[in-house]
């Protein structure tokens, strides 16, 4: 077993956690992801097994959430398929398992930062940031988007306050100001 | 501090004292108040001076339509130029000051310009600099440029910060007079998701400036029941201090939100304002509408404004212009300015209609006539009124309102190229048949002028908006008087009759652009600058169109109006940029090693977003060169290593994966084994260089693309251009790995030695030979990818791990490589290693050079079809004298080789005609102890060890240089396959 240690997107040992009264900014390390596209002529292969992963395809716009297991739609026939780092270390290798030729399967665990931003403030905050319609959205809608010119992905979590964010890591430090002073100018 | 102007009532807080100033003087005010308001109540008049002619001035309306009352706003930094007052909301410490003057407002020393009227007419710039011609850039137009504008800017960084957001709704309704609040009740109501915003710190538009009642209550009091009950609607968003500054494609509003505008300094962290990008399937404008003013001579002193402002000033603000008022009018919208004057206690001189069936009044005299000058230096004092029977008679007033009619507020309807229709009753614009998708007109901007119309309006267009059933409700009664106007734009026989009062354009200016040939209404606006203020002519297009339309002998609608454009208002450059400024302007990419490079003092250079090391800076270096010279010499003797992370990285999958790589790539693919990478060559269409970098086959359905770090994106972009577009039928899916995995390249004679301490796998020569690939392990199983791939020409590899582990990495490499004396290095040692190998990069692939140019012509695969390889091979990219990716260096070793300069024969002209190629990069080669270049020449395989002249005129440049090899280290590649 390798010795080598992980920092998060933001640079720390564990991952860095800004409560406002109103909002609270958490960075979740805890994520693995892959991306999982259909393979031509294979779709219905693919699809028969993201139903069995996540118990229904997710359509244009649409995340399924589970507790540990989440999935959501990218492009045609794209999908991002994201579980606990701790379990699916090698989610890629897993999944590609899964799918076999049905799918192409490539690793995006160190692709993202992912930030949740959870609290009564959150559509404002949302608002803004970026052009989603948050307080039309709900509970599984995920949407692509621009944040301060960084591409990303919010996601409308279970909670009604809670949105996650999933934004290039390279920008980690950017996504994260923007997110701050978001937060800053609505408390 | 008294304020002698100030009457009983309206809707200010007395009971709330604010201290202000204005020109250095104190004065007090309410809360309630605007600037203006404040002003008047305490007896001023004169707020500023004209742009050009540097008349006197003060207020001419109530609201943002203003030309006149413009200030500087607050100090310092936050100084705001062409503030107008009668929208600046009045807060304690408001600091205001008068602008476009030399000399205090009272005695301005440019009003010198009035006396030379004659001269400054329209045009008059294009008449009057035309010569001598140097003058124009040398004297005239320096000169001009310090005597225009209105007031200044503190060249200071603005310390307030602005957002922007993202708004929406089912319904926008724009304004919040009657017929906004009615159809924001009637929608709010229905469930919809509805935003009412209006410029306005208070909802209820005329509402609150008019005396009459709605239902049982008066207007203001109905208004402000109807903003209670809006706000008890969690379906509707209120947003005062707003004004919606366009209409955009799709249903999209811009909106600017003045947060803290009305406070000294914002709260910190909060924005000063607010720039909200909403979208919406539905728009009610419910905008109102501007009264027009009538031009006569002298018609701009201060006290002259429009009668609708006066009431709204006397009703809302409790405030009196004058304690003496006269009435210029041609409706009867101005005796009801006078009936609510005289019911405030003010004496009404006299109401002027130039109406023979004008209604009479028991209260006030009505005149038939006109108003033919007034007098007053700084403040109007006299107005002189030619009576129908031809007698004259003077009036003794302080404050004079001008009632021409009302104009619809059609602005928002043309911002998508839509045009107003002429309505004869009202003698003004209405909204033509074009708006913008989803949008209804209502209320006043809608030509009905009546509340009663308005409320009607208001529910009407939201129940047909959102398609709702049912009967119309019930609404109150309010009042429904007719229109009953006779259009009176100008008086004749004046000579200074002011039209456009913040551009100073008079009706004679007017005249004067019809006579000159100026007719069209578009040439009219340019030549005369009409309606090109701050105020984009709210309250002067229209007279100018109808002088327009007399003088031509057509009707005002065959004249046409100029094109209404976004924004409505004049809107700061902060709110524009929101928060893209200084270090926010655009995202930092941190490299996977950044943490630990900061560590090591390295100093950064910005590629792109990317923040790359340049250089490492040990103690005692005192100049770069030393520091880059140290990490080349280090890696070409031991080893270095260099985070290459931000190279763009594309996994491409599928069954038809090599088959894609075959068509964008000039050079084959197709037999390309699992386990090797090939150097590739991206050509466009135009057979031009596109990018450069290596494929790695890792398995025969799995493809990792690099490319260079600039071209990432466009390269990606094409990628899925090809796939999507040209090869449909191929099974390949994309994606962008470059962030997914952090990668470092380790190079130089210890490489090998330094990896075999920290990788699972054998990498010696025979197991993994130059150019091989592979998925392997690191540090006792930790995934990684191992590229042997060499940019610096030494023997070298290329490793990846997820980027989650990129700082334990090269903090491992580090550690076991210590014993090699290891070496970061940066992007100039990058750069350097690759000049002396003779490698292209960004510099060559410039947009304009072909695989011939760059040597690599054999390249261009004749047995299989890629993208440009067919234009390629045209005979104007193939000619004998082509340029040739060569090297060049001095001929006096210690002579510089600057990039860019050109190259020329040794003997013979130095001029563009003679020119031989340029030098695309170039730098200190501290192997070799002089400087080298690479250059671009022409026939340059054919010319090696020719002597050139290497010139720069502009900068002086004239070297000696000597035509080599590219390849200034290592020409037969032994090291890196070693």
């Amino acid at each position: 077993m390798h010795n080598l240690q992980t920092i998060t997107a933001l640079g720390g040992k564990t991952p860095r956690i800004d409560v406002f009264d109103h909002i609270t900014i958490i960075e979740n390390d805890s994520v693995a992801l892959a991306s999982v596209t259909a393979r031509m002529g294979r779709e219905a292969g693919c699809y028969k097994v993201l139903q069995k992963l996540l118990g229904v395809v997710p359509e244009t716009g649409r995340a399924v959430l589970h507790n540990t297991e989440t999935g959501f739609y990218m492009g045609l026939d794209q999908w991002m398929l994201t579980a606990p780092r701790v379990s699916h270390e090698l989610i890629a290798d897993q999944l590609k398992k899964l799918f076999g030729d049905n799918a192409s399967v490539t690793e995006q665990s160190g692709a993202w930062v992912c930030l949740d931003i959870i609290g009564r403030a959150m559509p404002d905050m949302c608002e803004r940031l970026c052009a989603v319609p948050v307080r039309q959205m709900v509970a599984g809608d995920v949407q692509r988007t621009v944040i301060h010119k960084m591409g990303c992905f919010v996601i409308r979590c279970m909670a009604n306050d809670q949105l996650r964010i999933l934004g290039p890591r390279s920008t980690a430090a950017t996504l994260h100001h923007a997110l701050m002073t978001a937060a800053t100018s609505t408390a | 501090m008294i304020q002698k102007n100030r009457l009983e009532g309206g809707q200010i807080d007395t009971a709330t004292l604010l201290k202000f100033k204005f020109d250095g003087k104190s004065y007090v005010g309410h809360e309630g108040d605007t600037l203006a308001s404040a002003l008047l109540a305490n007896g001023v008049r004169l707020m500023g001076r004209s742009f050009k002619y540097h008349r006197p001035r003060g207020v001419l309306s109530a609201g943002s339509e203003e030309p006149n009352a413009l200030v500087q706003l607050r100090s310092g930094a936050r100084q705001e130029p062409n503030t107008r007052a009668t929208t600046a909301e009045l807060f304690d410490g408001l600091v205001a000051k008068s602008q476009n003057r030399f000399g205090s407002l009272r005695f301005d020393a440019m009003a010198i310009n009035d006396r030379f009227s004659n001269f400054l007419t329209a045009g008059f710039y294009y008449k009057t600099f035309m010569w001598p011609k140097t003058f124009w850039e040398k004297v005239y137009e320096p000169i001009i440029r310090k005597a225009a504008g209105l007031g200044s800017l503190s060249l200071l960084d603005d310390p307030d910060v602005y957002d922007k957001g993202f708004l929406y709704c089912n319904l926008l309704i724009i304004g919040a007079g009657p017929a906004g609040l009615m159809a924001a009740l009637t929608a709010g109501r229905s469930g919809a998701n509805v935003i009412l915003a209006d410029e306005d710190f208070t909802f209820g538009g005329r509402l609150n400036s008019e005396t009459f009642s709605i239902g049982d209550d008066s207007s203001a009091v109905w208004a402000a029941e109807a903003v209670a009950e809006l706000s008890s609607f969690p379906n509707v968003r209120l947003m005062v201090r707003t004004t919606i500054i366009g209409a955009f494609d799709h249903g999209i509003y811009g909106a600017v939100e003045r947060v803290s505008d009305h406070v000294a300094i914002p709260d910190a962290g909060k924005p000063r304002q607010i720039m909200w990008r909403i979208y919406t399937q539905r728009t009610v404008l419910a905008a109102g509408a501007i009264e027009r003013p009538i031009a006569f001579e002298n018609n701009d002193r201060p006290g002259i404004m429009l009668g609708s402002a006066i009431r709204t000033y006397a009703n809302r603000f409790a405030v009196a212009v004058d304690k003496s008022v006269a009435i210029f009018t041609n409706n009867d919208d101005g005796h009801r300015t006078a009936a609510d004057l005289h019911a405030k206690g003010l004496k009404i001189a006299a109401v002027v209609d130039v109406r023979a069936n004008a209604p009479l009044s028991m209260d006030f005299e009505v005149l038939q006539g006109q108003v033919i000058n007034t007098k007053g230096r700084l403040g109007l004092t006299f107005v002189d009124v030619k009576l129908s029977d031809g007698t004259i008679r003077t009036l003794d007033i302080g404050a004079l309102g001008m009632s021409g009619g009302w104009n619809p507020n059609v602005h928002m309807t043309c911002h998508q190229r839509g045009r107003p229709r002429w309505n004869e009753s009202l003698a003004a614009f209405v909204p033509g048949d074009t708006l913008p998708n989803g949008m209804i007109v209502a209320g006043a901007a809608n030509g009905d002028m009546s509340t009663a119309g308005a409320l009607h309006g208001g529910a009407q267009a939201a129940r047909v908006v959102l398609g709702l059933k049912g009967s119309m409700p019930k609404l109150p009664t309010a009042e429904d008087a007719p229109i009953r106007l006779t259009p009176f734009w100008y008086v004749e026989g004046c000579s200074r009759a002011w039209l456009d009062q913040q551009n100073d354009v008079t009706v004679k200016d007017v005249k004067l652009s019809h006579q000159e040939g100026f007719r069209s209404v578009e040439h009219l606006k340019r030549y005369t600058t009409l309606g090109m203020s701050t105020d984009q002519g709210k309250t002067s297009n229209m007279g100018g169109l109808a002088i327009m339309a007399e003088l031509a002998g057509k009707t005002i609608p065959e004249v046409g109006t100029t094109i209404f454009r976004p924004p409505y208002t004049p809107t700061a450059i902060g709110a524009l940029a929101g928060r893209n400024r200084g270090q926010d302007f655009h995202p930092k990419r941190l490299t996977p090693s950044h943490k630990w490079a900061l560590e090591q003092g390295a100093v950064f250079v910005e590629v792109g977003n990317w923040m790359r090391a340049q250089w490492f800076q040990k103690d005692g270096e005192t100049h770069w060169r030393e520091s880059v010279d140290r990490e080349v010499l280090a890696t070409r003797s031991s080893v270095g290593v260099c985070d290459v992370t931000t190279l763009g990285k594309v996994d491409v999958q599928g069954m038809d994966a090599a088959n894609f790589l075959n068509k964008i790539y000039c050079n084959g693919f197709a037999k390309l084994a699992v386990g090797k990478t090939r150097y590739g060559l991206m050509l466009r269409e135009d057979g031009i260089a596109l990018d450069d970098g290596t494929a790695g086959r890792l398995a025969n359905d799995h493809f990792i693309v690099t490319t260079t770090t600039a071209n990432a994106l466009p390269v990606y972009r094409h990628m899925e251009f090809v796939r999507q577009c040209l090869f449909p039928d191929m099974d390949v899916q994309l994606i962008s790995t470059t962030e997914a995995w952090a990668q470092y390249a380790i190079a130089g004679p210890n490489s090998r030695n330094l990896l075999e301490k920290i990788i699972d796998q054998d990498v010696s020569n025979g197991a993994f030979p130059f150019m091989s690939c592979a998925n392997i392990t690191i540090c006792n199983g930790l995934r990684a990818r191992l590229f042997r791939i060499s940019f610096s020409g030494e023997l070298a590899f290329e490793i990846a791990v997820p980027t989650a582990y990129g700082d334990a990495l090269i903090r491992k490499i580090m550690e076991a490589g210590a014993e090699f004396d290891v070496t970061p290095y940066g992007t100039e040692a990058l750069g350097v290693m690759r000049i002396e190998k003779g490698h292209a990069t960004g510099n060559e692939l410039n947009g304009t050079t072909s695989a011939l140019n760059l040597g690599m012509e054999r390249m261009v695969s004749e047995a299989k079809d890629s993208i440009g390889s067919i234009l390629s091979r045209r005979k104007g990219m193939n000619r004998a004298d082509a340029l040739f990716q060569m090297g060049v260096k001095p001929l006096d070793l210690s002579d510089d080789v600057p990039a860019g300069s050109h190259l020329m024969n040794a003997d013979g002209p130095v001029d563009a005609a003679h020119d031989q190629g340029y030098v695309t990069s170039a730098c200190y080669s501290p192997n070799l102890g002089h400087a080298i270049g690479l250059a671009f020449i022409k026939n340059g395989s054919n010319r090696i060890g020719e002597k050139m002249r290497l010139v720069s005129p502009l900068t002086g440049v004239d070297v000696a240089v000597e035509i080599v090899s590219p390849h200034f280290i290592d020409p037969q590649g032994e090291r890196l396959r070693a």
